[in-house]
């Protein structure tokens, strides 16, 4: 149905575009209600892939299948070439895919820098050690510190993140998940209700992070979607309609008629 | 970095001040048998650490146990029935009333988190009736009667806690380290996790920490250290009885961690403290204790959530920083 291969990698510097993250018939049945069908996406490493569609489509069951928080009904996943149909979500994390949430997922009560410590704590077995200081985690705070800092929230570390703007929340949220170093960084929604200025240091952080990772977001900002992505799905009633780049999604007839169909502006 | 500074030094100056509390309120132990009656500092002493294990769950991982009766009075009998009819010494007994009230925590765990929020707190109440039923028909919890006359023994052979200051200073110490316990896991790296998922469970799995696993090493220390208070109680009465075994147990033991506020060191010590003197003191009364207790609660509920060392703790925090909330 789509070849998705063939052109993405057109424009990319690797001659081989590598696909990283790849699902085939995947499908998901709520109590007589099909939420999601016959899905197939190819998620290629170091280039930005957006998910769009109308409100209902879909695209949050695509995420929540995808990182396993909801199993599949029907269909197979592959994360750099192993199938993680079958596999928990926390484990699917740490084979390197890591997905943001819709609602700003951070930790309220915790300092800023200690949400992007937790991210880093698990490597090395630091989570399970209940007979230690708190300083035993000094030595990730170098790196947490430089996170921070490169999404420019390095004046907040020892803020609550409960006390943080909506927008410097979800940024937060973006710097916690590059701590995993992740392989596939699966965004939702990254900029919802955030301020102009907002969109544009996140735009750039997801540009700067997709030169060695791949990325999958979802996005209803069309702008950002035009400027920022390589490839794009577009999702209505659970199947998609339409994939391409943007020239060719925005061509076609079913995507505007999808879009022109329901109140979406 | 003027601010790292600032709120580093405030840190400290509030830690300094912390650590003399601790100081000044361990002294006090020390000092308060002589000042009041040893059998009714040592009950304080049992509810205290049983709160302070329970708020481990509820305050520091987020889970709501509706069955923590099971391992205060399960460890109760286990250590009564080691110590009496096999003559173990009493530190012999209160390792087995730990180790099986964990390995009971480990089984209700397996179970319990499997499930969330209210549906937790269910699983918890169950499987902690038919631990009271177990213990209701078992032969070795003597039934109705319960597990009487349990020798306090020898510690370490040679300590006689028949003397009751001995008792005192013995409970005392177990009560310390097993605060001290639950102080360490809670400022832990593991401690950092539990808070994680405690603020945000789906975001910590999506950091790749199996979630499940934490919560069930969570259930298991907060189990072995109930565990601690109930076995420690059966040697302090001499007795350990079905009422341990209750729900009702579990459900004081909430009221104590609210009362004194979830999430907080001190509070669960605090909370504890009030309702046994509260019991103490009207139990020669003529009022109910239950509609008191029940009237405190609501009160409680109602008027500060946070429970008194909460309240306490938030009122100082919106005093020492102008504008913060």
């Amino acid at each position: 149905m789509m070849n998705a291969q063939a052109v993405a990698g057109g424009a990319g510097v690797d001659a081989e575009p590598r696909v990283v993250l790849s699902a085939r018939g995947l499908r998901r049945d709520f109590a007589g209600f099909v939420a999601v069908k016959n899905v197939d996406l190819d998620v290629h490493h170091a280039k930005i892939h957006a998910l769009i569609g109308p409100n209902g489509a879909g695209k949050t069951t695509v995420f929540n299948l995808l990182t396993k928080f909801l199993a599949p009904s029907a269909g197979r996943i592959e994360l750099l070439g192993r199938d993680i149909t079958h596999t928990p979500p926390a484990k699917v994390a740490r084979l390197g895919l890591v997905r943001s949430f819709q609602i700003s997922a951070i930790f309220p009560h915790l300092t800023v820098l200690d949400n992007v410590r937790v991210a880093l704590q698990r490597p090395g077995g630091l989570g399970y050690q209940f007979w230690r200081s708190l300083g035993a985690l000094d030595l990730l705070t170098p790196r947490a510190e430089a996170l921070l800092e490169t999404v420019g929230l390095q004046n907040e570390r020892h803020r609550l993140a409960a006390d943080l703007s909506y927008g410097r929340k979800r940024v937060l949220e973006i710097a916690t998940t590059l701590a995993l170093d992740p392989k596939v960084l699966l965004l939702d929604e990254p900029m919802a209700g955030m301020g102009h200025e907002d969109v544009g240091i996140v735009a750039e952080i997801i540009r700067d992070v997709a030169r060695d990772r791949a990325v999958l977001m979802v996005e209803h900002n069309l702008k950002v979607v035009a400027d920022l992505c390589d490839w794009i799905t577009v999702l209505q009633r659970g199947e998609i309609i339409a994939a391409g780049d943007y020239a060719t999604v925005s061509q076609d007839e079913q995507v505007k008629v999808a879009y022109m169909g329901t109140a979406y502006d | 970095m003027a601010a790292l500074t600032t709120s580093g030094i405030r840190n400290r100056t509030r830690a300094r001040t912390e650590w003399m509390l601790v100081g000044v309120a361990v002294a006090a132990l020390l000092a308060a048998p002589f000042f009041l009656y040893p059998v009714f500092l040592m009950k304080m002493l049992c509810f205290a650490l049983f709160a302070c294990a329970f708020n481990l769950l509820l305050g520091f991982t987020g889970l709501l146990s509706f069955g923590h009766a099971a391992f205060f009075g399960g460890a109760a009998y286990f250590t009564a029935h080691a110590v009496k009819e096999w003559g173990w010494t009493p530190e012999a007994g209160i390792l087995l009333g730990v180790a099986g009230a964990a390995l009971l925590g480990l089984v209700m765990g397996f179970f319990a988190i499997r499930r969330q929020g209210i549906y937790f707190s269910m699983i918890t109440l169950a499987l902690a009736q038919m631990f009271y039923f177990f213990c209701l028909q078992a032969p070795f919890t003597k039934g109705e009667d319960g597990i009487q006359g349990v020798p306090r023994g020898h510690l370490f052979g040679f300590i006689d806690l028949g003397l009751s200051l001995n008792m005192y200073y013995f409970v005392l110490g177990c009560f310390l380290l097993g605060a001290f316990a639950i102080w360490r896991i809670v400022n832990s790296p593991f401690g950092m996790i539990l808070k994680s998922i405690r603020e945000n469970e789906n975001r910590a799995t999506s950091l790749g920490y199996s979630v499940a696993r934490y919560k069930l090493a969570a259930f298991v220390m907060s189990a072995a250290l109930a565990g601690l208070a109930g076995a420690m109680k059966a040697l302090v009465f001499q007795f350990a009885t079905l009422t341990d075994v209750t729900w009702q147990m579990s459900g004081e033991v909430i009221l104590m961690t609210l009362l004194g506020g979830i999430g907080t060191m001190l509070g669960p010590i605090i909370g504890a403290g009030l309702v046994v003197a509260l019991q103490n003191y009207l139990a020669t009364s003529e009022f109910p204790v239950t509609i008191i207790t029940g009237a405190i609660f609501m009160i409680c509920v109602l008027l500060f959530r946070r429970g008194i060392v909460g309240e306490i703790q938030a009122r100082l925090a919106r005093g020492g920083s102008g504008e913060e909330v």
